[in-house]
């Protein structure tokens, strides 16, 4: 049969339906790629291959003992970013402070995917604490672009991009905190969906800026994207930020296909100047797709989105300056005595095991955020960052009474060489220029592949933003320009990817 | 990156203020290292107080909810095995942790 | 300790030199099945880390979700105390790092407490202080340590602690007065006053255990001099951990008492949290709030704000019971008992109990002599409280039936009491058991009488000479003989009227 690892989540979810294969194959199938590849790859920082076999063989005995419909995704094995607690699965956040924390209970997004019967393969590297986008800041080692392993998969879910990118997992979970699917997304050649704040569980994520953080799908295409996005999203107790709703499927929406006379405004501000000429060159050609397929394309202005990196490096560092006060080596995690110290105190010793357990990156954003916080300074920071984003939020209001989606670059570059950026940390933040804006509203936010560029060769991404609730908006304008753009490059972007060689 | 300008945003001491406060005992090194980037960040950031804004109400929360509450209903603790099994040490079925610095003179 | 001896002033010199302000913040955890954030339950005393979830251990990924019931208690609470309601508040974040703190944040309520701005009326002697109440919010708890290694089991010396996190997330409600002032001299007992009254309040709210020796009421005593009343407020202390009513005042007694002596000297008081000692009586510096923790407040991301429905508050407004200081005047008029006789009952805690005993068919008097004297001393003796002797308001009121029916007297009640303690049974049951209904028998008692009269003619002759004082001696007699199973007054009529 067809290499089931090239199959899409709909393709195998089919197959699985109509019982030309099983779970169980599937899986293997994928576990048997990661083993061919990861090791060039490092996608994953955890895999389970006997707990996913476990979980496959659960879901074949569960479609064999089934009259009626069962989860229409149930037995497609599905990887998960390490920021998602996993009961009796390795759980670090990418950071060292969480190295061998195998947590006592499951997030609602792992919940569900249990309950869905999507088998876990594993877990995928990412920034420490989803702070970056590179996916250099993980503890454990950077993850590689499968176009060209000399750069970046984006981050800070790098790891969940890559392993879809790689063929190492049909599906992924990522979380998008200011860009974190979208911009991996974007620079790997795959679809990633940041869903409405409150859409998607936030409990038993591991926190990096509660206000901001959603967890979200991380596909090959948007009907992939959107039967996950059905499996996760929904109401939960448990998150008091989660929004009571029925939401309507997002995988009809998906299979909708039709644009004609959907307004869609080009944002002004993201685009131009700052962005790579490949990025500007394929958004063009996708925004000119979309007015051939009958949709009536304007440029719309969103002023204040050139505050929104100011306010978001305000507004993160200082929730993520308190999320990340819990690693102290108290209770869990790593524990470290400070050198030299005969009979230490716990102070002394939260602060050699927060010294010695968080890297660069986290402790410049832990500083950054309890110096925003500081009395004398939150009115003139974190007060004023907290109204800016009141204006973009009125900003996006204003644009969604014009049009009913809004597009942009998902990011302003392709993948770039791992290294360019690790200490710049500036430079490193423009990677999330155009996905913020999403996160301060809370809107959602979709990156679809665009092409790729002509300069490098390697993929750029288009973003497609709705209104807050209205998901389903970006599914069905996403899948339109999905298949004009596939009938136009003739195939699959991701088989322009090169071959990845297996290495034992 | 742009140079630090002569007055840096944040002072090497101010890092080290706020790095005791956040319980991270940075080194010299890291000090030095850390510092002057620190500085560029906040100089970048602080256009967010450029921007007229003083009757603007600020926005805590994306989707504006309000009263969402639980019930006063329990709902199973974790076994006790499972509550201290990640703990670095434990003692008595507690957490042990070092010596507190104590309020207590 | 190496703290060195406080110099005092003398109490009556420093309150004549100057003039003392108090502040009172009183912490109250609410008896809620659930703590504030999580299902877990709140039952004291379980066995250590047994009673936490990821919400309250501070796991990673772990949210809170907050108690509607607490809600409910503390916009009640705020009620009670005349404050005015919210009408949008929300939690924020206090950061400070401390291994009891599982987040190492505090939730609590920090600039938009749920109640605010009330008052309530403290009676002291028959004289009504009104104390300011700043606001009342809520927040909730921090596990418990305990300090291992070192000589006294306190903090300083230990080398380890062990932490416990089942009382971490309980919540709590801190009610914070505006500062207290016109008290002078008798600031130690205003203070004291009223956090006896706040139990009272909560107590009838029935949204806390209110027991100062579980900590579920605990007390931060501030206090300031000033040279006068027209004078602006001096530097105040907080002194922590204060937990028993009569630490309270002596708390204020000690800190007026501390502070004059500095002041007199030309020194100045250091704004810091004191901490106090039950053992020793006195307060002892703890950090100076000059170099305190900057909190770095801001908005808790996990929670959405709270907007009380004004529907909803109104009729917990109409729902609330009858305050405590009208219910005493009440139940003082319906009972007859003078002021002094009201303090005592109010004083030990025996009001409601006293009220359930004259429900029972008591009357008022002879409740409150059994509760205040027999059963308060037994519960002294056993270090419990009233409630928990194991005696309830309906066996007191048995008992008294018995007295009053002269089946048995005062001393045989004793031993009923004894009985009833010692788990025999009803009143009724431990008479019958232990055989200690009085003698009624008038045939065993007139002989006993005429034994008394043979024995001792010189009283009975007084008697007859109309000495009927003298009466006393020859029933004492008798009751010895009859081994205290006999009606006084019986004895009495029978030996006046053998002797008439």
């Amino acid at each position: 049969m067809s290499d089931l690892t090239r199959m899409s989540a709909g393709e195998l979810a089919s197959a699985l339906a109509d019982g030309t294969t099983t779970s169980v194959e599937v899986t293997q199938a994928h576990l048997d790629r990661i083993g061919a590849v990861d090791g060039a790859v490092h996608a994953f920082l955890h895999v389970d291959a006997a707990g996913a076999l476990a979980q496959a063989a659960a879901a074949d005995a569960r479609r064999a003992s089934h009259d009626g419909p069962v989860p229409p995704l149930l037995g497609v094995p599905i990887a998960v970013k390490d920021v998602v607690v996993t009961k009796g699965l390795p759980t670090t956040s990418g950071s060292r402070i969480l190295e061998g924390w195998i947590p006592p209970y499951d997030a609602t997004v792992a919940a569900r995917l249990r309950s869905a019967g999507l088998p876990i393969l594993g877990k995928t590297n990412m920034d420490e604490f989803a702070m970056g986008s590179s996916t250099e800041h993980s503890a454990y080692g950077p993850t590689h672009n499968p176009w060209d392993l000399t750069r970046i998969p984006g981050g800070s879910g790098g790891g969940s991009s890559a392993s879809v990118t790689a063929f190492e997992a049909p599906l992924a979970i990522g979380t998008d905190t200011g860009g974190s699917i979208r911009q991996p997304a974007a620079v790997t050649g795959t679809v990633g969906v940041k869903p409405t704040y409150g859409g998607v569980s936030r409990y038993g994520l591991i926190a990096l800026a509660s206000s901001l953080d959603q967890a979200g799908p991380v596909t090959r295409n948007v009907l992939d994207a959107a039967l996950l996005h059905d499996v996760i999203a929904g109401h939960d107790p448990m998150d008091s930020t989660s929004i009571e709703k029925e939401w309507p499927s997002m995988a009809d929406a998906a299979r909708a296909a039709d644009v004609s006379g959907l307004r869609v405004g080009v944002v002004r501000e993201l685009g131009g100047e700052g962005y790579q000429a490949g990025v500007r060159a394929r958004f063009d050609e996708a925004v000119t797709l979309l007015t051939d397929a009958g949709a009536e394309v304007v440029e719309v202005s969103c002023p204040h989105f050139e505050y929104a990196l100011a306010a978001y490096y305000l507004i993160l560092p200082s929730e993520a300056s308190s999320n990340l006060a819990k690693f102290d080596g108290m209770r869990y995690g790593l524990r470290v005595l400070p050198d030299g110290v005969g009979d230490p105190s716990a102070e002394q010793v939260m602060e050699a095991t927060r010294e010695a357990g968080f890297g660069d990156e986290v402790k410049r954003r832990i500083i950054l955020g309890a110096y925003a916080l500081s009395s004398g300074y939150y009115d003139a920071y974190y007060g004023q960052a907290q109204k800016v984003r009141t204006l973009i939020a009125r900003d996006f209001a204003k644009a969604f009474e014009q049009v009913d989606v809004l597009v942009s670059p998902t990011a302003p570059t392709t993948a770039f060489p791992i290294g360019e950026k690790l200490d710049d940390p500036l430079a490193m933040y423009l990677n999330d220029i155009a996905t913020i804006p999403a996160n301060l509203a809370g809107v959602p936010g979709m990156s679809l592949p665009s092409g790729v560029a002509d300069e490098d060769g390697l993929p750029t991404g288009i973003q497609i933003l709705a209104p807050a609730l209205h998901d389903d908006r970006m599914y069905t304008v996403g899948a339109v320009l999905e298949a004009m753009l596939v009938s136009r490059w003739g195939g699959q972007l991701l088989d322009r990817a090169p071959e990845l060689e297996a290495v034992s | 990156m742009s140079e630090p300008q002569a007055t840096p945003a944040i002072t090497r001491d101010e890092v080290a203020h706020l790095a005791r406060l956040a319980r991270i005992a940075l080194t010299d090194a890291e000090l030095d290292h850390l510092a002057p980037q620190l500085a560029v960040i906040i100089e970048s950031v602080a256009s967010v107080s450029s921007v007229a804004a003083d009757d603007i109400e600020p926005t805590s929360h994306a989707v504006p909810l309000t009263n969402v509450f639980r019930s006063d209903e329990p709902s199973p603790c974790l076994p006790v095995d499972d509550a201290l099994a990640a703990a670095p040490a434990v003692e008595q079925q507690r957490f042990s942790v070092p010596r507190i610095l104590g309020e207590e003179a | 300790m190496t703290t060195a001896v406080e110099r005092l002033t003398p109490y009556d010199e420093a309150i004549e030199r100057f003039d003392p302000v108090l502040g009172l913040e009183v912490h109250v955890e609410l008896n809620t099945v659930t703590k504030m954030f999580c299902g877990c339950s709140t039952t004291f005393g379980a066995e250590p880390n047994t009673q936490v979830c990821p919400v309250c251990l501070g796991l990673p990924g772990a949210l809170p979700a907050l108690n509607a019931v607490a809600v409910e208690s503390a916009i009640r609470i705020g009620l009670a105390l005349n404050c005015s309601i919210a009408t949008w508040c929300r939690f924020a974040r206090k950061n400070y790092f401390y291994p009891d703190m599982p987040k190492n944040f505090q939730t609590s309520q920090y600039d938009e407490p749920i109640a605010f701005d009330g008052w309530t009326d403290v009676e002291l002697d028959g004289e009504t202080f009104r104390v300011q109440i700043e606001r009342a919010h809520m927040e909730e708890d921090t596990g418990k340590s305990l300090h291992v290694g070192g000589a006294t089991g306190r903090i300083h010396g230990a080398d380890h602690s062990l932490v416990d996190y089942n009382r971490a997330g309980i919540p709590l409600i801190e009610i914070v007065t505006k500062p207290i002032e016109g008290a002078g001299a008798r600031a130690p007992e205003v203070a004291r006053a009223y956090v006896m009254h706040l139990r009272d309040v909560l107590s009838g709210l029935g949204v806390s255990d209110v027991r100062m020796e579980q900590g579920s009421l605990r007390c931060d005593v501030n206090l300031s001099l000033r040279d006068a009343p027209d004078a602006p407020l001096g530097t105040r202390t907080e002194t922590k951990n204060v937990n028993s009513f009569r630490s309270v005042e002596r708390a204020v007694r000690f800190e007026v008492q501390r502070q004059a002596a500095i002041l007199a000297d030309g020194g100045r008081i250091v704004q810091e949290t004191r901490h106090w000692h039950e053992d020793t009586g006195v307060t002892t510096s703890g950090r100076s709030k000059e170099q305190a923790e900057d909190y770095r407040y801001f908005p808790e991301p996990d929670l959405v704000p709270i907007a009380p429905d004004r529907e909803w508050v109104d009729q917990l407004r109409s729902a609330l019971p009858e305050p405590p200081e009208v219910r005493r005047r009440r139940l003082q008029d319906a009972w007859d008992f003078t002021d002094l006789e009201m303090r005592d009952v109010v004083g030990s805690g025996a009001l409601e109990i006293i009220e359930q005993t004259v429900a029972a068919g008591s009357s008022p008097a002879a409740a409150r002599k059994w509760w205040l004297s027999e059963l308060s001393r037994r519960a002294n003796e056993s270090n419990v409280s009233l409630t928990e002797l194991g005696v309830t308001p309906e066996q007191v009121a048995q008992v008294q039936r018995l007295v009053e029916s002269g089946r048995i007297n005062d001393k045989l009640a004793r031993e009923v009491f004894d009985g009833v303690i010692a788990g025999e049974g009803t009143p009724d049951d431990v008479v019958a058991a232990r055989g200690l209904e009085v003698v009624s028998d008038e045939g065993a008692l007139a002989e006993a009488v005429d034994r008394a009269i043979a024995a001792n003619p010189g009283v009975a002759d007084k008697i007859r000479a109309g000495k009927v004082a003298a009466a006393g001696a020859l029933i004492g007699v008798v009751m010895k003989d009859m081994r205290g199973q006999a009606d006084a007054s019986a004895v009495r009529e029978l030996i006046l009227a053998k002797l008439s």
